[in-house]
């Protein structure tokens, strides 16, 4: 096609990742060490080959290839990685890809983090141009736009105040509004919506819809399904350097969590007191059985083992059900459910009861908090440990089954007609 | 409806190993930027200080007190017939901007690594708006000068009108090094220590505490292999006037080795900058 804006082929960059390095940098003793030791074998070993073996190649992108339009909107998404962010970084230009080929036609302003070039001793007014020029501004464009800039930060007060004084939530409202009146034609942002209280996210969404509209394309990555739902007319799934899925917003997200979802392993899940977090399933209350597709309306029971080295008291748990918009559903809590703060010890199985499931088809994500009473921070917190998808089903003896365009819950369990 | 049609673009090529033929065309198009990192800087360096710029000015000039007592008074070194503190002026003035744009440029790339990891732009203009950073703190010393000379009654020839050129000699001198241990740094971080060092040392080697004609006859050549002499040669030659002349095998020795050092400078830069987001 002949309007891709941007071409992939093949795309791959290498990294060399030492074993035994202690500094994260080399330091020149080491070269000349090193060059001297592989020396000595070489003349002891003349003809073999000398393999670093502190050295391992690691393909962060391997092979990937495709393509984009004129006025798409991109959401690409994968787990921690999974190779998302070397991606955006070739893209953008900071670093080079081992091979591979990239064909861009329009210019590219790339937002990977918020306010990169701040200068904490410049004032609000000097860092909006010191930033400006840093993502590519003319100093015109930006004196153009500085009214629109300081309004959309809401920090008209604080211009002349350097910016080492002010709130976190100022500094980064400042940062984004800066790249927010950036004019590409080719818009990338990595994972940086996620700052800010919720008022100034949903401004910035609604900026970056603006974006979309006026015809750009925009490249986005992002943890949260619901945005990128939002925001995206197509996404990129990858998995561990690979391309593994292209095509609708709607199957790379149904994609991205079913696999996480086959992807439970848990047992990583250590907190500060020791608490291991082993199991978290959904069990078929008459079978036994662990499900993913949970049916609606029947029962289920949640089980969540945490296994603790020395025992622990006053331990609450609380299970976080969101939809796949990332609302929160509900929330069930041991505290209130009836169980007083308990002790955990050894390993703990805590069930709820899910009888007669009332959410509605759609696929729901589950985060465990584990909590003591009295301290302020969680002392476990699995995010996204869990994910499974309601199936629809007919309750009594309806005609039609309940699915997904009847919302997140049922409220009603019974339904009667009286002629009066 | 394809971008296309809307206005002809160029294509941007990505690929291992291409040196972008845009790099020189991208140079210029962030010539602000240069100009606004410069700035920043400028305004960040005296922040919080007591006395502000006034540091530009108190440190060659107490340098230059120092070492005319030293050379001057008490080793009684010869002064070519002008004022000892002119003569160790016009040597310490170069050697000053040479010496801090040396260390700002080589450490320039590491105190912005985030720039550097984050956004695009031709890293060129970070170590050059590092070496306009020391331009300014030159001129803002080379008041001083001006008041030495009316202090002495010191009225300069018509040479002083060449002295452009060999600020220019001095930038490119400073510049070339600077390429070089900016991009080892990134690297190696062994040039941290090895930068302060190579000050410390060049303060001594060059002729900036006493005139050239203490060296020498035989060594006069090999010792302008320090691209700095030749720089300083020139300063003083332009300056002083009079009976100060320019060693011109040295000169142009001194000239080759600047031009040699900013060529493979800008080299060795460009080959290693592709990789700096990776190792920084």
């Amino acid at each position: 096609m002949s309007d891709a804006i941007i071409r992939v082929e093949n795309l791959g960059k290498k990294y060399i990742i030492g074993h035994q390095q202690k500094e994260p940098y080399t330091a020149l003793r080491d070269v000349i060490a090193n060059r001297v030791k592989s020396l000595g074998k070489k003349l002891r070993h003349p003809g073999r080959r000398t393999d670093n073996p502190n050295r391992e190649e690691f393909w962060a992108l391997n092979n990937v290839s495709f393509e984009i339009h004129q006025g798409d909107r991109v959401g690409i998404i994968g787990h921690n990685g999974a190779g998302k962010s070397t991606l955006l970084k070739i893209l953008s230009r900071i670093t080079e890809p081992t091979k591979g080929q990239i064909r861009i036609n329009g210019r590219v302003a790339s937002l990977l983090e918020v306010g990169t070039g701040f200068h904490p001793e410049l004032t609000g007014r000097e860092n909006i141009y010191l930033n400006g020029a840093i993502l590519g501004m003319s100093k015109t464009e930006i004196q153009r736009k500085f009214d629109e800039i300081v309004a959309f930060a809401e920090v008209e007060k604080f211009l002349d105040t350097p910016v080492k004084r002010y709130s976190s939530g100022m500094y980064v409202r400042l940062a984004f509004a800066v790249a927010a009146y950036l004019e590409p034609e080719i818009l990338i942002v990595d994972e940086v919506l996620a700052v800010g209280d919720a008022k100034f996210q949903k401004k910035c969404l609604g900026k970056m819809e603006d974006v979309g509209k006026q015809g750009k394309t925009v490249l986005f990555v992002s943890h949260n399904m619901a945005t990128i739902r939002q925001l995206c007319s197509r996404a990129i799934l990858m998995h561990q350097g690979r391309l593994s899925f292209t095509g609708s917003t709607e199957e790379a997200i149904d994609r991205y969590l079913n696999h996480t979802q086959s992807n439970t392993s848990v047992s990583t899940k250590v907190s500060k007191h020791g608490i291991e977090l082993t199991k978290v399933n959904l069990y078929e209350a008459n079978t036994g059985y662990v499900t993913y597709s949970p049916i609606f309306n029947r029962d289920y029971l949640l089980k969540i083992e945490l296994v603790t080295k020395e025992s622990l008291t006053n331990v609450g748990l609380a299970v976080l059900v969101y939809n796949e918009l990332g609302i929160l559903v509900s929330a069930p809590c041991t505290t209130e459910e009836g169980i007083d703060p308990f002790v955990l010890n050894g390993t703990t199985e805590i069930t709820f009861e899910l009888s007669k499931l009332q959410l509605l088809p759609g696929t729901y994500r589950i985060s465990i908090l584990v909590h003591r009473s009295g301290e302020q921070a969680p002392d476990l917190e699995a995010q996204d440990i869990l994910s499974f998808e309601v199936q629809a089903a007919i309750v009594r003896e309806g005609m039609q089954a309940y699915g997904k365009k009847h919302g997140i819950v049922r409220i009603s369990n019974c339904a009667s007609i009286t002629y009066l | 409806m394809s971008s296309r049609d809307v206005s002809p673009k160029q294509e941007l090529i990505i690929e291992a190993g291409r040196t972008e033929k845009q790099y020189w065309q991208d140079l210029w198009r962030y010539r602000e930027l240069f100009y606004f990192l410069a700035w920043r800087d400028i305004l960040v360096r005296y922040k919080q200080t007591a006395i502000g710029i006034a540091w530009a000015l108190i440190r060659p000039f107490l340098t230059m007190v120092v070492f005319s007592v030293i050379f001057g008074k008490i080793a009684n070194l010869p002064s070519d017939g002008v004022p000892y503190p002119i003569l160790v002026y016009s040597g310490m003035l170069p050697w000053q901007f040479f010496a801090t744009s040396l260390s700002e440029c080589s450490n320039s790339l590491v105190t912005n690594a985030n720039l550097l990891s984050k956004v695009y732009f031709p890293r060129l203009i970070v170590p050059t708006s590092a070496v306009v950073v020391s331009f300014v703190d030159f001129m803002v010393a080379g008041m001083i000068l001006l008041g030495l000379m009316a202090w002495y009654n010191f009225v300069p020839t018509w040479r002083i009108v060449t002295l452009p050129l060999f600020i220019l000699i001095a930038s490119a001198a400073s510049m070339g090094a600077g390429l070089w241990l900016a991009s080892l740094n990134v690297q190696y971080r062994d040039f941290r220590f090895i930068v302060p060092f190579i000050v410390q040392f060049g303060l001594y080697l060059s002729p900036v505490g006493f005139s050239k004609n203490v060296v020498p006859e035989q060594w006069r050549l090999l010792y302008s292999l320090n691209p700095m002499v030749g720089v300083i040669d020139g300063f003083r030659w332009a300056i002083l006037g009079g009976e100060s002349n320019i060693y011109l095998p040295g000169f142009v020795l001194s000239l080759a080795v600047v031009a040699l050092l900013l060529a493979s400078g800008i080299w060795y830069f460009r080959r290693m900058e592709r990789t700096f987001a990776d190792v920084i």
